[in-house]
């Protein structure tokens, strides 16, 4: 089981605290796809996400975004049991969705890039470190059920 | 595969870098020992404490080297090829690692530039230092 101190607790709901979820989880997306154009394979009902101002201005991208984030605060409510507060999320992400594991962890980068442009000094290494373990069994959560 | 505004944007960004390089690659060192305490394990023989004089000549090297790369975009392998016999024969880092600093440098400069890294500044940099280990990683077998 993940061990939590009481100061990476502290500094991963310090982080939660201060994300808007909706502008966020846009943004988020928005650099996945831009970033990692393989990524668009997933969002074919998606429309026009040609270029950064369109998948900007998507308002099926940014409804996604929102929903992803409420699954992050699952795992943030959770922090003690991700991995079977994610079983349900996995199975559907492998099963339903086949998204290939290794895209999880390039949605991790750009979130915790996204949170730097706005933390931006605040968001210190120790902060860094303490959110991209919580990313990471997250992450591994999502990968349990693939097999 | 960087287009001609993504070359410039990346001039743009590492010029901008260059008088604060101490600051930029010690922080993006920084970050990288303490996300990623297996990196430490490259450093035994310097003083990687915060601020520390070790920390901040390293990294001013290696802005520097990255400010060199950026302004040679198309002949990486030439300009690059000292660090590259250098990683290769006597860092020998584990290749996985050049990942694992290059997530931390793209951090690094998302917290100096703000918002201004924007998504598409973002995917110039993240390829530009993709070539950049690619290259530093050749000789590597």
């Amino acid at each position: 089981m993940v061990q939590w101190t009481a100061e990476e607790r502290a500094a991963i709901q310090a982080v939660f605290a201060k994300l808007d979820y909706k502008s966020v989880g846009l943004e988020s997306l928005t650099r996945l796809l831009v970033v990692y154009p393989w990524t668009r394979r997933y969002f074919g009902g998606f429309g026009n996400l040609f270029n950064s101002e369109a998948i900007m201005a998507n308002p099926k991208v940014a409804a996604h975004g929102t929903v992803v984030l409420q699954g992050l605060e699952m795992a943030l409510k959770n922090m003690d049991d991700i991995k079977n507060t994610y079983a349900s999320l996995s199975e559907l992400h492998s099963e339903k969705l086949q998204v290939d594991p290794g895209n999880f962890q390039l949605f991790g980068d750009c979130l915790t890039v996204v949170i730097a442009t706005r933390m931006r000094t605040e968001f210190t290494p120790d902060i860094q470190a303490a959110w991209q373990k919580f990313l990471a069994v997250a992450v591994s959560a999502l990968r349990k059920q693939y097999n | 595969m960087l287009s001609d505004t993504e070359k410039e944007l990346i001039v743009q960004i590492w010029d901008k870098m260059l008088p604060v390089a101490e600051e930029i690659g010690s922080e993006a060192l920084l970050r990288m020992l303490t996300t990623f305490p297996k990196t430490k394990t490259y450093f035994a023989h310097l003083d990687i404490s915060p601020r520390s004089e070790h920390l901040r000549c390293h990294g001013k090297k290696i802005v520097q080297a990255l400010a060199e790369g950026a302004r040679n975009i198309s002949t990486l392998t030439t300009t690059l090829a000292p660090l590259s016999r250098f990683h290769a024969y006597q860092l020998r880092i584990h290749p996985t690692n050049f990942k694992l600093f290059n997530h931390c440098i793209l951090v690094t400069l998302a917290c100096h530039i703000g918002e201004n890294f924007t998504p598409v500044a973002h995917a110039a940099i993240d390829k530009f230092l993709s070539a950049f280990s690619a290259v530093l990683a050749e000789k590597f077998r």
